[in-house]
């Protein structure tokens, strides 16, 4: 019997002697690998930086919005017109429950802001206190002095990283009084930047108390209501109650749509693994392609060496000893070819980290582990044929050839 | 040793049939040195290959030492050939990418004889075969005669009971085909069975038996007319 490290020994000098064929199929194999690598890469990149995105949202977050969302019957995703407004009233109501931790109604709007000649159009929301909490937001400067009771206008903002610059410049803010609309408001803090969270851009948000974001708009109804759930086990609870309150205090209407971020979360999460999923069977094709490449290229290989074969069986070698030369150096080529790939892959994972560093891309392990699988098999399916037509050469045809 | 009863060989070309061998009966004793000579054509290199177990008989019986070889599975015939038998070859057909040393332990490395053996034995069948200095050179910088010392010397690193030569000289110079045919005589002296196809008359007339084939059938052997013939020699 040939010992392991002999057939190992054999076939890398096999390898060794036909460089170009080869190093074709080391190519193959390695951008096929690559390409799973760093395409599922990318695609498990996007589902995370999704998650990061709604993790910013706050925790335990529940959204409520006016209007029913309409699963059946008419345009998809249609919200009836006929429902009631949200009122601050509505919102406040929903503290009573011992699921909800802490409430925020919100107001949004937009309005020409100006201080000392310099003027520009911008995002005003209206809210309680309780909204930097819930929405994870911190103050780089200052603070949020609004009153507790959200139905009392106060004329204090919160204004954004960018609007500070923009309008103020150099110039200290904090203290300062601004005019949004035709109204006047003295500026209490400033929002820190990385606060950046999905749907706003903070950098560019004006924050003043519901009740004077209301009176601004001429509207006592509010855009959302933000709900913290007491904790991830009892978000359901919370949102039977906001449900169950809405439809006691608007006549038995069920006509708020309440969205968890679970839920969202959990759809997106769905979706990109799918996507992950489909880029990464397109990549193993091109690792199915490297394949047929590698029974090219070993059916040129046994025609090359077929005198040598004839030989091997010469000095008794029999079939089945042909059949793992040919299948191991099949395997050996297309393992090789699958490291360079992964390290490769790496590489390319690497240029985009560079390229974009906020993007988070790492290979799935399991794409991974899949990739190097494929190659393997891929060579040894593909490396059949060959292996198998060099074994049932006949020695003396073999030998006759030279 | 070797027992052939009424073997033939029949080749199937498109839907005609070629009898390469016709009905052949051969017996070759232990230690014999027998040549097989005729003209082109007539189943010389065919007998050999049937004798060497890289062929098989379409029909007749083949006995090695005393076993019926038909009978044998593909891994014992490849057994008995790597262990058994040793070969060489007109085109000397040694692996380019290797070197003589490398070539040489072919055979051992197949049948799986542990490393230190193997270096040991190489050296030596190397040195027997004066081309100790050419070990680590590839067949490409030798010449024609070391390559077929080195086919030689790769024939017999199993120490074989039977070997088969086809046209062993029929590529070579006067000079080195001397030099081979010396170095395959001295093995004989040591008990190995030599079977030669040759053209080269003067080879074939130093062997001790001398067989004669035409169209496929042995026409004339000289163990068989001569008295005083005895299966070791004289
Ligand atoms: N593989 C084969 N297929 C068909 N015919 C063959 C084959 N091998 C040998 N022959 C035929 O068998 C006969 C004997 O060939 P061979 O043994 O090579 O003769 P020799 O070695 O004496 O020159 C020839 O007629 C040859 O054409
Ligand atoms: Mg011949």
């Amino acid at each position: 019997m040939m010992r392991i490290t002999d057939i190992f020994r054999f076939v890398r000098n096999a390898a060794g002697g036909y460089r170009v064929r080869t190093a074709l199929m080391l190519l193959a194999m390695a951008i096929g690998v690559a390409s799973v690598v760093i395409l599922t890469s990318l695609g498990e990149g996007a589902r995370v930086y999704v998650n990061n995105e709604f993790a910013s949202l706050g925790t335990n977050l529940l959204i409520v919005l006016p209007g029913r969302n309409e699963t059946s019957g008419g345009p998809p995703m249609m919200v009836t017109g006929t429902s009631r407004d949200i009122t601050t009233g509505d919102a406040m109501a929903l503290l009573r429950h011992s699921s909800v931790r802490r409430v925020a109604p919100l107001t949004v709007g937009v309005a020409p802001v100006s201080w000392g000649g310099r003027t520009r159009e911008c995002t005003i929301g209206g809210s309680t206190p309780d909204m930097l909490s819930i929405r994870n937001w911190k103050l780089a400067q200052g603070g949020f002095p609004a009153p507790d009771d959200p139905d009392r206008a106060s004329p204090v903002a919160v204004i954004g990283a960018k609007i500070r610059r923009e309008l103020f410049g150099s110039h200290s803010a904090v203290g300062e009084w601004l005019k949004i609309g035709d109204r006047r408001f003295r500026v209490t803090g400033i929002l820190a930047s990385e606060g950046r969270s999905m749907g706003f851009d903070v950098e560019e948000l004006v924050l003043v108390p519901v009740a004077s974001a209301q009176a601004l708009f001429n509207t006592p109804s509010l855009f959302r209501v933000m709900v913290e759930a007491k904790s991830r086990d009892v978000i359901e609870r919370a949102r039977a109650d906001v449900v169950s309150t809405f439809k006691l205090r608007h006549q038995g209407e069920e006509d708020v749509t309440v969205i968890t971020q679970d839920a969202v979360l959990a759809t997106f999460d769905k979706i990109l693994r799918a996507l992950t999923f489909t880029v990464g069977g397109i990549a193993a094709i091109s690792l199915g392609v490297a394949g047929i490449l590698i029974m090219n290229v070993m059916l040129v290989a046994v025609s090359q060496r077929t005198s040598e074969i004839g030989l091997l069986k010469a000095l008794g070698a029999s079939r089945r000893r042909i059949l793992a030369l040919f299948l191991t150096e099949a395997a050996m080529l297309s393992c090789v070819g699958g490291l360079l790939g992964l390290m490769l892959g790496y590489a390319g994972n690497q240029a985009v980290i560079w390229l974009y560093p906020a993007f988070p891309v790492t290979a799935p392990w399991w794409a991974v582990a899949a990739a190097l699988g494929i190659a393997l098999s891929a060579g040894l399916i593909f490396g059949a044929m060959p292996a198998w037509r060099a074994a049932k050469l006949d020695p003396v045809m073999a030998l006759a050839r030279r | 040793m070797i027992r052939l009863d009424s073997v033939s060989r029949v080749f199937q070309v498109g839907d005609q049939e070629v009898p390469a061998l016709d009905s052949v009966n051969l017996a070759v004793g232990r230690g014999e040195y027998v040549s097989i000579m005729g003209p082109s054509g007539s189943g010389k290199s065919t007998l050999l290959n049937i004798i060497g177990l890289l062929d098989r008989p379409s029909s007749g019986r083949y006995f090695l030492e005393d076993r019926d070889i038909t009978a044998l599975t593909d891994e014992e015939e490849a057994e008995t050939r790597r262990n058994r038998i040793g070969f060489v070859f007109q085109f000397f057909h040694l692996v380019p990418r290797m070197t003589a040393a490398q070539n040489v332990e072919l055979p051992m490395m197949l049948g799986g004889v542990p490393p230190k053996i193997r270096a040991e034995r190489v050296a030596a069948a190397l040195d027997a075969m004066g081309l100790s200095d050419r070990a680590d050179h590839r067949p490409g910088q030798l010449s024609g005669g070391q390559r077929q010392r080195v086919a030689i010397a790769r024939a017999t690193i199993m120490q074989p009971a039977v070997l088969l030569a086809d046209e062993p000289t029929g590529n070579l110079d006067r000079a080195s085909g001397a030099e081979v045919v010396h170095v395959i005589e001295r093995l004989v002296d040591r008990g190995i069975t030599l079977v030669v196809v040759t053209h080269d008359p003067e080879l074939g007339g130093r062997a001790r038996r001398r067989i004669r084939m035409v169209d496929g059938r042995v026409v004339e052997d000289s163990a068989s007319n001569t008295a005083s013939y005895s299966p070791t020699g004289p």
